[in-house]
């Protein structure tokens, strides 16, 4: 038998692991030697939150189709909750805190998911918003959250791990990396796993979805407490590692509003998604800053900073709904599909 | 206790809610507008009401006679709801609503934006010329100004049900909102149809603006009127306008009756977030709103 060779030169293809690892090694062994702080502090700790909060609104509204408007309320929770286990119970380790403010997340998810199981579409967007103006009231009403601080303000306790502090920007970075990168995994198999293919069946048909015997209610339900606890927990980096305050202000309707714009910018239905739409959100004001001031000097102030950010990053949402529905990420997809077919004709 | 019920401070504070809740159906009037003839729930509503209220102020400020800034800021809103029409609408025909929707969410931070940056970001006052004295009717006292609103949105409904039913233009409104397919085969011109609409919205979003610009003084926070129209077009239903009237008149009412005598044992501050609930509690007994439309989408 001879063996009958392809015509095709096809470039070897490596297993789909293999970029994440190699992003990985990348993240943990060379990221730390070679950033400087203000890389760690303005760019990766904001862009590890947001990424991860993006994560969990994408497993809400990119798997299972159920638009949420109150990420930010479950940010919020999660922060204040860590902030109160880490306070209020003795001995507690600081990855306890965190996993059971993840809970109080997701409990909260199912109360203000619960709408869900009567209502769809703009009906229950709107009644999600109900659980932002809820939670951000309750947070600055009642002052045993904050811990009676007069100002609502308050310093998050210092990281550390079984003793060892994590105070630097790096050790926060490598801090906000871990937990990112577990939860992702975690997200991803979940997302591939039956639960997943379940969330996908009732985004694309509901009633079909029911009548193949998928539980539709418990799988919502299912979805908004997975959801939140992702992102209470991202709040929490969010609180602790890059803002290193507590408060209700932070986590706004606008704050809402930049997690659903990450995932429609990124790509919906999409991990890696998140992560493309983060680092854009969290890149582009920084950009946009150095070439207003470069281009128009001292008229550039943070206020027309301020406008014509909310200008640019609407024009975005705008294009890419029209141009590219599917994201950054199909574009690049794309873009990597053709340099790979330019390589190999060469 | 119920003897000391004070009956006229109970009317007062129902009165002030419900004509508060007028001010309420003015803003959600406009959603309904858009939703009924093109399927979007626009969020934009409250920047435009920004956009038509800073440009009017703007104008005025700038010695411009007030008869004359109407009619310009008018102009300018329906030259806006074209350009929404031809760069935003027109591409994502027959794409799933909730894209619309985020469109919208997009096109209300570029408006918001714009409108700050042409026109600056400080609070300007408005005057509408009507003076805010309480008016005693029957033993209660009621704001004249409130009063005006009421009147002035009335008119609005009316002239809006009047031109939907007896223009030809309205007809193929009701046409478009029936079925847009069926519109498109019977030859009607959908783009030119959106654009009227969206102009529409925008003279429901001036004239909502300016009254809650002669309230609040315009600036940015007058575009967060949006939020308090949601629960009532939830309660009312997106596409019916009897139900914005009546769902702006039972949030209102309900919201200052709870603030006044419950709100005490809350600690206060639960305006903003108790129509919310009003509304979900409602939804979950009637999920289609008071007067929307069954449709299986919402159940």
């Amino acid at each position: 038998m001879t063996a009958i060779t392809s015509d095709f030169f096809s470039a070897p293809v490596l297993p789909k692991w293999v970029a994440p690892v190699l992003l990985l090694a990348f993240a943990y062994g060379v990221v730390p030697l070679i950033g400087s702080s203000y890389l760690f502090e303005a760019i990766l700790l904001p862009f590890l939150a947001l990424s991860l909060a993006g994560v969990g609104l994408n497993i809400l509204t990119g798997y299972a189709g159920q638009v949420s408007l109150g990420s930010a309320a479950f940010m919020a929770a999660g922060a204040f909750a860590a902030y109160n286990f880490d306070l209020r119970v003795e001995g507690l380790p600081l990855i306890g805190s965190i996993f059971l403010a993840g809970i109080v997340a997701a409990a909260i998810g199912i109360v203000f998911g619960l709408p869900s199981l009567r209502l769809k579409g703009f009906y229950l967007a709107v009644s999600t918003l109900a659980a932002q103006f809820f939670v951000q009231w309750a947070l600055t009403k009642f002052s045993w959250f904050s811990n009676n601080s007069a100002s609502g303000v308050i310093d998050a306790p210092r990281l550390s791990i079984s003793g060892f502090a994590l105070d630097g920007a790096i050790g926060r970075y490598l801090f906000a990396l871990t937990i990112v990168t577990v939860l992702t995994f975690l997200a991803h198999r979940l997302v591939t796993s039956q639960t997943g293919r379940n969330f996908i069946a009732i985004r694309d048909n509901e009633t079909a979805a029911r009548i193949i015997g998928i539980p539709v209610l418990k799988t919502k339900l299912l979805a908004f407490a997975i959801s939140s606890f992702i992102i209470g927990v991202a709040g929490v980096i969010w609180a602790f590692a890059y803002l290193r305050t507590v408060e209700p202000d932070g986590f706004d309707l606008d704050r809402s509003f930049q997690i659903l714009f990450i995932i429609i910018i990124g790509g919906l239905a999409s991990i890696r998604g998140a992560f493309f739409g983060a680092a854009l959100i969290v890149v582009f004001p920084l950009g946009l800053s150095r070439l207003g001031g470069f281009l128009l000097g001292d008229l550039f102030d943070s206020g027309v900073l301020d406008m014509s950010q909310r200008i640019v990053l609407g024009a975005l949402i705008i294009l890419f709904l029209i141009l590219e529905p599917d994201g950054l990420v199909a574009l690049w997809d794309r873009i990597r599909r053709r340099l790979l077919f330019a390589w190999q004709s060469t | 206790m119920i003897a000391d019920f004070d009956y006229q401070f109970f009317i007062e504070v129902l009165v002030g809610g419900l004509l508060s809740g007028v001010m309420y159906s003015l803003v959600a009037i406009g959603f309904v507008l858009i939703y009924k003839t093109s399927g979007v729930l626009n969020f934009a509503q409250g920047a435009m009401l920004l956009f038509a209220a800073l440009t009017f102020v703007s104008l005025v400020e700038r010695g411009i006679p007030f008869a004359l800034a109407l009619v310009i800021t008018f102009a300018i809103m329906v030259a806006m709801g074209v350009a929404i029409e031809r760069t935003v609408l027109r591409p994502l025909t027959n794409k799933p609503p909730i894209t619309l929707f985020m469109a919208t969410l997009g096109l209300s931070y570029i408006i918001e934006g714009a409108a700050q940056l042409i026109w600056g970001t400080q609070v300007h006052g408005l005057d509408l010329g009507i003076e805010d004295v309480p008016l005693e009717i029957g033993g209660v006292l009621i704001s004249q100004f409130d009063i005006f609103a009421a009147v002035v949105a009335a008119g609005m409904v009316l002239l809006l049900s009047l031109f939907f039913r007896y223009t030809r233009i309205g007809l193929s409104f009701r046409a478009v909102a029936d079925d847009q397919f069926a519109a498109l085969a019977v030859g009607l011109r959908l783009p030119l149809i959106w654009a009227t609409v969206w102009a529409a919205a925008g003279l429901v979003a001036l004239v909502a603006g300016l009254l809650w610009g002669a309230r609040l003084g315009v600036q940015f926070s007058l575009s967060l009127v949006v939020l308090k129209a949601l629960p009532v077009l939830v309660l009312g239903g997106f596409d019916s306008i009897l139900g914005a009237i009546v769902g702006g008149l039972l949030i209102g009412a309900s919201e200052k009756l709870a603030e006044v005598y419950i709100g005490d044992y809350f600690g206060g501050g639960i305006e903003s977030w108790f129509a919310y609930v009003v509304a979900l509690v409602f939804l979950l007994i009637r999920p289609s709103g008071l007067f929307g439309q069954k449709l299986v989408e919402r159940i």
